[in-house]
């Protein structure tokens, strides 16, 4: 579903990915983690050419995404992004942020749309909420209703940035079970997160980035219990004993 | 004897009937100059926020340029300057019909366009980049994502500043009285020479600006009430 190749991306002078080489098999869950600054969100936003590389090649279901003949919002529009900030369309209300791209981009007429978005709303819980604005709904709802209009295009593969980093923490959990049911529905996923236990139970694979780097890559049982590279086990022990140092 | 205040002169004859002309101009040049200026000034915005720099420069240039002078002397030099320039047939086919109001359309376009772009350039830059990035996730192309998502929301916030545009617009039309558009203070003067009433022809007159400045700014409200600005 998604090859990556020798990929490197600078701001100006600073390298935020060095040498990317990865792939994804269709309906494998990948989880990106690492720490702030390791070009985890960075790799994630080339995927769909939110940012420009600057050398390597990205193929996702036999498309080269920086080939020269890559029309790209259809490119895009098969794969459905969730942001950390949720991005709904504040102006219209939920039920049209999850008709505005398939009416305009697949053609469905405003009924078709309609039932379908009614539908994926009532899949993450929200059916009640098509009529509200997203102002008037929490994080953990506007987060909810994000994906359902990433998955209104129908898209192969969805991509989530930090998906539950801008969330109370009451309302993360809610939004990690429409990931996992998704998943469970044989959804191709590629998720940055710090949610180690979505790792643990849902992903098939986990990458540890630092500096721009792909250090280590395991299934989640290896991942957590024999982590190899010295990097891993550092962020490992500091996010699961925080006051180490202290005591 | 004649009364203080003639409000006969104003309500029937002659007299109301050259000024109520002189207030439907009054109108047009605000209705046609608006519909030409509102929809101009969002082109030199996105021209002005363009990611290519000879784009940004040449909407800078324009803004700066037109604002900068008055705008007696852009309806000056569109009635008189600007004619000279054009081949004689063309100017002969122009003057012809109707190149007053004509000149004085395009001087209070340009005009209003230059302040307007400046109001809806700041309204686009209020929204939040994210929602442009989010929309071209979804697959939309630029001029899509600023169309759908970026202006239905730039213009609700730029509402205020962009109904204060119009009420000079409404007020300047008068300023094309100079070039002999025969819109509401041309015809007042009109009636002021013809009767000799200055009072109630410019009482008209003041009265009618003033009234449908209000009905501007409620227009404003209303529109407000019924679109109101969201945020997430």
């Amino acid at each position: 579903m998604i090859q990556i190749e020798k990929v490197n991306k600078w701001y100006g002078s600073y390298q935020a990915l060095v040498n990317v080489t990865e792939s994804v098999a269709k309906g494998e869950v990948v989880v990106v983690c690492g720490p702030s600054g390791s070009g985890k969100s960075t790799l994630i936003r080339t995927l769909n050419r939110l940012e420009p590389i600057q050398s390597g090649r990205i193929v996702i279901d036999g498309v080269d995404a920086y080939g020269p003949h890559v029309k790209l919002n259809a490119f895009r529009s098969h794969i459905g992004f969730v942001f950390q900030q949720f991005n709904l369309f504040p102006h219209i209300t939920v039920l049209e942020n999850c008709t505005l791209a398939p009416t305009r981009l697949r053609g469905l007429k405003p009924s078709e749309a309609r039932d379908e978005a009614l539908t994926l709303l009532a899949r993450v819980g929200l059916a009640a909420k098509a009529r509200a604005y997203p102002g008037e709904l929490s994080g953990g709802q506007q987060q909810r209703v994000a994906i359902a209009r990433a998955l209104a295009m129908r898209p192969p593969l969805m991509l989530f940035d930090e998906p539950t980093s801008a969330l109370d923490p009451e309302m993360v959990g809610e939004v990690l079970l429409v990931m996992r049911d998704l998943a469970r529905d044989g959804m191709t996923m590629v998720c940055v997160t710090h949610e180690m236990g979505f790792a643990r139970d849902v992903a098939d694979r986990v990458l540890f980035m630092d500096e721009g780097k792909v250090l280590e890559r395991a299934v989640p049982s290896e991942f957590f219990a024999r982590p190899e590279h010295p990097r891993l086990r550092q962020f490992l022990s500091d996010i699961r004993t925080p006051f180490a140092e202290a005591a | 004897m004649t009364p203080i205040f003639d409000l006969n002169l104003l309500l029937t004859g002659t007299y109301h009937d050259w000024l109520v002309a002189g207030l439907i101009t009054s109108l047009s040049l605000t209705g046609i100059s608006l519909a030409l200026a509102l929809p101009l000034a969002i082109v030199i915005a996105l021209i002005r926020l363009s990611p290519v720099k000879l784009l940004q420069w040449s909407g800078f240039a324009f803004v700066e340029a037109i604002r900068n002078v008055p705008l007696l002397a852009h309806l000056l030099f569109w009635y008189f300057g600007a004619p000279e320039l054009l081949p004689t047939a063309l100017r002969e086919w122009l003057y012809a019909r109707n190149v007053e109001a004509t000149s004085a359309i395009i001087a209070l376009t340009l005009y209003t366009a230059a302040y307007m772009s400046e109001d809806v350039r700041s309204g686009i830059r209020s929204i939040p980049g994210q929602q442009f990035e989010a929309a071209r996730a979804l697959g939309f192309s630029f001029v899509a994502s600023m169309r759908l998502v970026v202006l239905p929301q730039a213009l609700r916030v730029t509402i205020p500043p962009l109904i204060s545009q119009t009420l000079n617009l409404w007020k300047d039309t008068s300023i094309a009285t100079v070039i002999g558009v025969a819109e509401l203070m041309y015809q007042a003067a009109k009636v002021e020479s013809a009767t000799f009433r200055s009072f109630e022809a410019f009482a008209f007159a003041s009265v009618c600006y003033l009234g449908m400045s209000l009905l501007i700014t409620g227009a404003a409200g209303w529109y407000q009430g019924r679109f109101p600005v969201r945020t997430a």
